[in-house]
């Protein structure tokens, strides 16, 4: 599914600069949910980027469902980006002026569906997220919680072969977090391969794997036995 | 989105739009008025009229009296051919009319057929003077508008017989004359009919012509100079005589008139221009700021996979049609002035001022543009915003 070898990123700071990831190999099967841990400044961040084609990588090798991605011009990543990748933000990242259901439907807008078929899959990856009745809510009349479930919802609409959480549950309460966890669980029993960034203990081990980054290097990388969510909501 | 912004970068483009359909108008009304001063005659005429010699010349003493004939109009004909477009003599006369019981004094012009299109005469009933009645010299007039009104009362004049100075003609015609009340209480009647009658000679008062339409303002005054020119050596009069012939070409007048519209409309062009451009500056400026507001919606969109040309467009659109709307409004309160203001305007020789349709069109299309202009480089720069960076949380 995703295979990394060598990565290295270093940031210009002044004069000097400042290498970030010093070597990165890694690899997700279809199926997987791996956290990724590590204190502020160990790269987790860069490294999330680097997959998500929003950042690139100097060296090293980034293979993502056997297409390499190498200096992509930025049409070429924006189509790489709706095709391949679904993003999910500790800040949600929802646009304020649209409401669920065009926030939903946008990833669709740029896939050149129609507007019958994006309001249709819009509604139906909103029913998903238990949603439908907000549709046409604004994203300031909706709760943390739900938005981030909108944001989910649009992740998903383009139906993405990897989703990519950053401290998804990061601007939530433990019981809400607790509700999106369960529900990215569920998503991952349905198959859709997840990578998410977080420094909590309690969301990482809901995964089933663990990789922990210091430094710029991978220093613990561990298959965990899964906590279910279900069982605090 | 920033409204207030939007709404005072907009009152610049709609300010431009506004000035440039006032004065648009005001220079219309300008040239209306020229236009309707000379709305009486053809444009092209020259009228030629003689007088006393003040100089001697070819020994001949000053003080003597040049007297035009027929033949005089046929030798400008002959001498200059294609030249004229139309020509005609004139003997003025001075009659008392009367129809049954209503009598009054008025003026007459006796002319040949080419008048009608030298004064823009327009025949409402009948006819005008033809070549037959100036052959066989026919005792027929054409009333004006005025004349069939006070002499004929209610009743139509074609056809009825008129008593002028004791000698009964037939009514073939009456005319209207956008020349004024004065030019419809005219009579006309052939030139010959009026020779034989009160002289019988063959003296002419007034040679009038029009130069051929096809040449401009600087060879028609030449034209005109050459026939003073010739003219005066016919006559033997000196060429520094400039009262013996007089020669007025509405050439000089027109040409004069021409160019200070001319100059008026450029003026209104760059006026127009300078402060539409001030119009684009502003709304770039604020389409920079908006993208500056937009920086996350745009890393956003990037993530979900737009293309660089996609966010362009989105800029590019806000930036037109904030840009159409302010100059729709612009335009809308200047056409809204032009109107208003202009039947208050006739005094200052501004009459009836508009705003044509093809300047609207056109001022569309330049919005069209100026909102793209204004939003080209703001879009440019909102293109290339990196996702990471617009996304990065604060």
């Amino acid at each position: 599914m995703l295979k990394i070898n060598k990565l290295h990123k270093s940031y210009p700071i002044g004069d000097s600069s400042l290498h970030v990831l010093k070597g990165i190999d890694l690899s997700v099967e279809a199926g997987e949910m791996v956290a990724i841990m590590g204190s502020s400044g160990s790269g987790k961040s860069t490294l999330l980027n680097i997959i998500g084609m929003l950042d690139e990588a100097d060296e090293g090798e980034y293979i993502l469902d056997n297409v390499p991605i190498k200096n992509l011009t930025e049409k070429k990543a924006a189509i790489y980006r709706n095709k391949f990748l679904g993003f999910i933000f500790q800040s949600f990242n929802l646009i304020n002026y649209k409401n669920a259901l065009d926030n939903v439907a946008l990833p669709l807008y740029y896939q050149g569906l129609k507007r019958k078929e994006r309001i249709e899959k819009g509604l139906f990856h909103l029913e998903k997220v238990g949603l439908k009745d907000w549709a046409h809510h604004l994203p300031n009349e909706l709760s943390g919680g739900q938005k981030q479930r909108v944001a989910i919802a649009r992740a998903l609409a383009a139906d993405p072969k990897l989703l990519l959480a950053d401290e998804p549950t990061g601007a939530l309460d433990t019981k809400t977090s607790h509700e999106i966890m369960d529900f990215i669980q569920s998503l991952n029993d349905e198959g859709k391969t997840i990578l998410m960034v977080t420094h909590e203990e309690d969301i990482a081990s809901m995964c089933k794997r663990i990789v922990r980054l210091k430094d710029g290097v991978i220093i613990e990388d561990t298959f965990v036995e899964q906590v279910r969510a279900s069982q605090y909501v | 989105m920033n409204r207030t912004r939007s709404l005072l970068s907009g009152f610049t483009v709609a300010f431009a739009i506004s000035l440039f359909a006032i004065l648009f108008g005001i220079v219309n009304g300008l040239v209306n008025t020229f236009d309707s001063a000379f709305a009486d005659d053809a444009s092209n005429s020259i009228f030629v009229q003689s007088g006393m010699t003040s100089k001697a010349s070819n020994g001949l003493q000053a003080g003597r009296r040049i007297q035009f004939k027929n033949e005089d109009q046929a030798w400008i004909k002959e001498e200059f051919g294609d030249k004229v477009q139309y020509i005609t003599s004139r003997v003025y006369l001075n009659v008392v009319a009367t129809f049954r019981n209503e009598k009054s004094n008025y003026s007459i012009r006796a002319v040949n057929p080419d008048h009608q299109y030298l004064e823009n005469t327009k025949v409402t009933y009948g006819r005008y003077v033809n070549e037959s009645d100036i052959k066989n010299k026919t005792k027929v007039v054409v009333i004006g508008r005025l004349v069939e009104e006070d002499l004929f009362l209610k009743t139509t004049a074609i056809g009825k017989y008129i008593n002028l100075n004791g000698i009964q003609y037939k009514v073939v015609g009456v005319f209207s004359d956008d020349g004024g009340d004065n030019e419809e209480r005219l009579i006309y009647m052939p030139i010959s009919t009026a020779q034989q009658i009160y002289g019988n000679n063959d003296y002419v008062d007034q040679i009038n012509l029009t130069y051929n339409p096809e040449m401009n303002f600087d060879a028609a005054i030449g034209f005109s100079n050459l026939l003073t020119k010739k003219m005066k050596d016919r006559f033997m009069v000196s060429q520094n005589d400039q009262r013996a012939i007089r020669v007025r070409n509405l050439a000089n007048e027109s040409k004069a008139i021409n160019q200070f519209t001319f100059v008026l409309g450029f003026l209104v062009l760059v006026i127009g221009f300078g402060t539409l451009i001030a119009g684009i500056v502003g709304i770039s400026n604020m389409m920079i700021f908006i993208v500056k507001e937009r920086t996350k919606e745009i890393g956003i969109r990037k993530a979900l996979g737009a293309s660089p040309k996609s966010i362009v467009s989105i800029i590019l659109l806000e930036s037109i049609l904030v840009t159409i709307i302010a100059g729709f409004v612009g335009l809308v309160i200047g056409m809204g002035v032009v109107e208003f203001a202009g039947p208050f305007l006739e005094k200052y020789f501004i009459k009836d001022p508009s705003v044509s349709l093809s300047i609207v069109v056109g001022a569309a299309i330049t919005l069209i543009l100026a909102g793209a202009i204004a939003g080209y480089l703001p879009a440019k720069k909102a293109s290339r915003i990196k996702p990471i960076v617009a996304l990065r949380d604060d």
